[in-house]
């Protein structure tokens, strides 16, 4: 009744299975590039051919009017860019420290408190203060307004990440800490020597977590980071162009551009090209290495 | 340093559950050499324990503010004390009942077809033969998880803006009127949703395709010897085998049924758009206008502490149900 394994003969049910595959998975994977490139193509339009026009894919009249004046006054955005490159770099390599050395520790069977521990953590999840009290604490009481640690310190670890690591951990047989035990090695020896380097794939996964979560921070920095900080985040600074009137008037009296002739649309997108290009452009990369992180750790556990 | 008492097990000063038995003395003393024996291992937990003291505990008594009349001067804790004035007047308002309903039903919608579109793309995924469009197309989807919410309000923005957007551009093509989406509630519950969608299926489908790639492929091929087609696998084999993601990532998401994601209503609405607010408002964007627009304090907390309470309620029946029909994927 089966089939020879050699034989490549493949039945209906299967497929439509892979027919329907192909189909959702490539229309899927185009929703999600389309919006990217609507970006792009509105970046390099012409001001006078969105207002009769609208938005395109493809620009009707090609221009790059928008880039000019961006970086004809590129000092906001290389600032920024600095304090997000700074704040990504310091928190990830903090971050990602402390939290494999706490989903280590908690993931040991030997640990007497890791389940105390690790509820303590993980109660933050159900409860909260809430944003009122947050804000009071980090503004007021702790007085980091206007300080960059207001968005650095925040970011640093979350109980999920360390959950994630302790899976990732879950994966070593205990038996490696233990005849280290064995052989004199102490507790944070054998994590530095042993299990750091076998836990590279988590590691990377979980610092691209924190590391993304750096880049793309906007939210603390607005709670935290006052108008009058000249330099705030990156993607703040983005915001600010999208919403802010004031961003307009300065470009338009620092690039002697009449107000009226300026491309207001068009800067948005070139702003939001500026902002996110680089990122979009390491990650081919980056999400590779990103995805097989994740999968190693699921396939280990 | 060992202790004579640990000769049984060679350089190992640690207890073992159920191995080491404490040598006759008060309970005082086997705590503290359990504290001593655990050292290392706590002062590893201790840069973590503070944070989470500062950032997450430390905030939980401001809470108090949910009672009170603030003012300035006297600050959180001296400020008048005035009951439950705060919550009645989010009850009589109707603020509280719309608040709820929006986040729940967001968050419901958000789970439900986040789920079934990230476990359906996962399998598909893992049905495809052609490694090269597989890649391709999975980069392509993970994409949107990688930028700012910024970006995906201005994305929004450039397909629906009224004057511009291609929405509206492809409306007047086909000779249809164009709408003013930045004014009429009705429309958000959708677009909110899809950009969900969009955002987070990619990423989403990623922690189930890793799970599918974890299946023993032996059953597979068993499967696949004993003339099971593809339907066949998935119904079987495969859904069966994702359950315990499903019911873990379901009751992480339960857990959070209250909790709203503020960055994607506050970069798609706008900050203070009433307009939209019938049917975009919810919990995190009400208390980030207490806090930023209208300085109302105790307003913002007595919301954000019903929403903890009641959060916090949602999460022991959730797991209480879990723990009756799996006891092995209840979180505690």
């Amino acid at each position: 009744m089966s089939a020879p394994r050699t034989a490549i003969r493949v039945d209906g049910a299967t497929l439509l299975v892979r027919t329907i595959g192909y189909g959702f998975i490539g229309a899927f994977a185009l929703i999600c590039l389309l919006p990217f490139l609507l970006v792009v193509g509105t970046s390099l339009t012409s001001e006078s051919s969105i207002a009769r026009h609208g938005f395109n894919l493809w620009p009707r009249v090609f221009s790059t009017f928008a880039y000019k004046i961006v970086f004809e006054n590129p000092d906001l955005i290389i600032g920024s860019y600095w304090v997000t490159i700074g704040i990504t770099v310091v928190g990830t390599a903090v971050g990602l420290f402390i939290v494999a050395m706490t989903g280590y520790a908690l993931q040991r069977p030997d640990f007497h408190y890791r389940n105390r521990i690790s509820f303590f953590i993980y109660f933050t999840t159900l409860f909260t203060g809430g944003l009122v009290p947050y804000f009071l604490l980090i503004n007021q009481y702790l007085a980091l307004k206007d300080n960059y640690l207001a968005v650095l310190l925040p970011g640093l670890l979350s109980p999920f990440l360390i959950i994630m690591m302790k899976s990732f951990v879950r994966s070593i047989p205990h038996a490696i800490t233990e005849s280290a035990k064995i052989d004199g090695a102490g507790d944070f020896t054998i994590f530095l020597r042993l299990i750091l380097p076998m836990t590279t794939p988590a590691l990377a996964t979980i610092g691209l977590f924190i590391a993304i979560g750096y880049w793309n921070e906007w939210y603390n920095a607005m709670l935290f980071l006052s108008p009058d900080m000249k330099y705030r985040t990156l993607q703040l600074f983005l915001y600010g162009v999208v919403t802010s009137a004031d961003f307009v008037k300065n470009s338009s009296a620092a690039s002697n551009v009449d107000l009226r002739d300026l491309p207001l649309e068009s800067m948005k997108m070139a702003t939001a090209v500026v902002a996110t290009g680089p990122v979009i452009l390491l990650y081919p990369f980056v999400q590779r290495f990103f995805i097989k992180g994740i999968t190693v750790g699921a396939v280990k556990g | 340093m060992n202790s004579p008492t640990a000769a049984a097990s060679p350089g190992d000063s640690t207890p073992h559950a159920g191995t080491a038995m404490p040598a006759p003395g008060t309970k005082r003393r086997g705590t503290l050499r359990t504290l001593f024996a655990n050292r290392t291992l706590l002062l590893m937990c201790l840069p973590a324990i503070v944070f989470f003291l500062i950032f997450s505990y430390l905030p939980m008594p401001g809470l108090y503010l949910a009672f009170v009349k603030y003012n300035y001067s006297d600050g959180i804790f001296k400020s008048p004390f005035v009951g439950w004035d705060n919550f009645r007047f989010l009850v009589i308002t109707g603020d509280l009942w719309r608040l709820t309903f929006n986040t729940i039903a967001y968050n419901v919608m958000f789970i439900l077809l986040g789920n079934a579109l990230q476990i359906a793309v996962a399998i598909l995924l893992n049905e495809l033969r052609n490694k090269w469009f597989k890649k391709i197309s999975q980069s392509l989807m993970f994409l949107p998880y990688f930028i700012s919410f910024v970006l995906i309000g201005l994305i929004a923005y450039n397909i629906l803006s009224y004057d511009y957007g291609l929405l509206n551009g492809f409306l007047k093509m086909i000779g249809a009127d164009p709408v003013k989406t930045y004014s009429n509630p009705h429309l958000w519950p959708f677009i909110i949703v899809v950009t969900y969608l969009w955002q987070s299926t990619g990423y989403g489908s990623i922690i189930y395709f890793a799970a599918v790639m974890g299946l023993d492929s032996e059953i597979v091929e068993a499967a696949e010897i004993d003339g099971a087609n593809a339907i066949q696998r998935i119904r079987y084999i495969v859904l069966p085998w994702l359950k315990p993601t499903f019911i873990i990532l379901l009751l992480f998401s339960l857990g959070g049924v209250l909790r709203g994601n503020f960055g994607l209503f506050f970069n798609l609405v706008g900050a203070n758009n009433s307009a939209l607010y019938a049917t975009t408002d919810i919990i995190e964007t009400y208390v980030f206008r207490s806090l930023m627009t209208n300085f109302n304090f105790p307003m913002g907390s007595a919301v954000s502490l019903y929403q903890s309470v009641f959060g916090f309620c949602v999460v022991l029946s959730a797991n209480w149900l879990v723990k009756r029909m799996s006891p092995d994927n209840s979180l505690f």
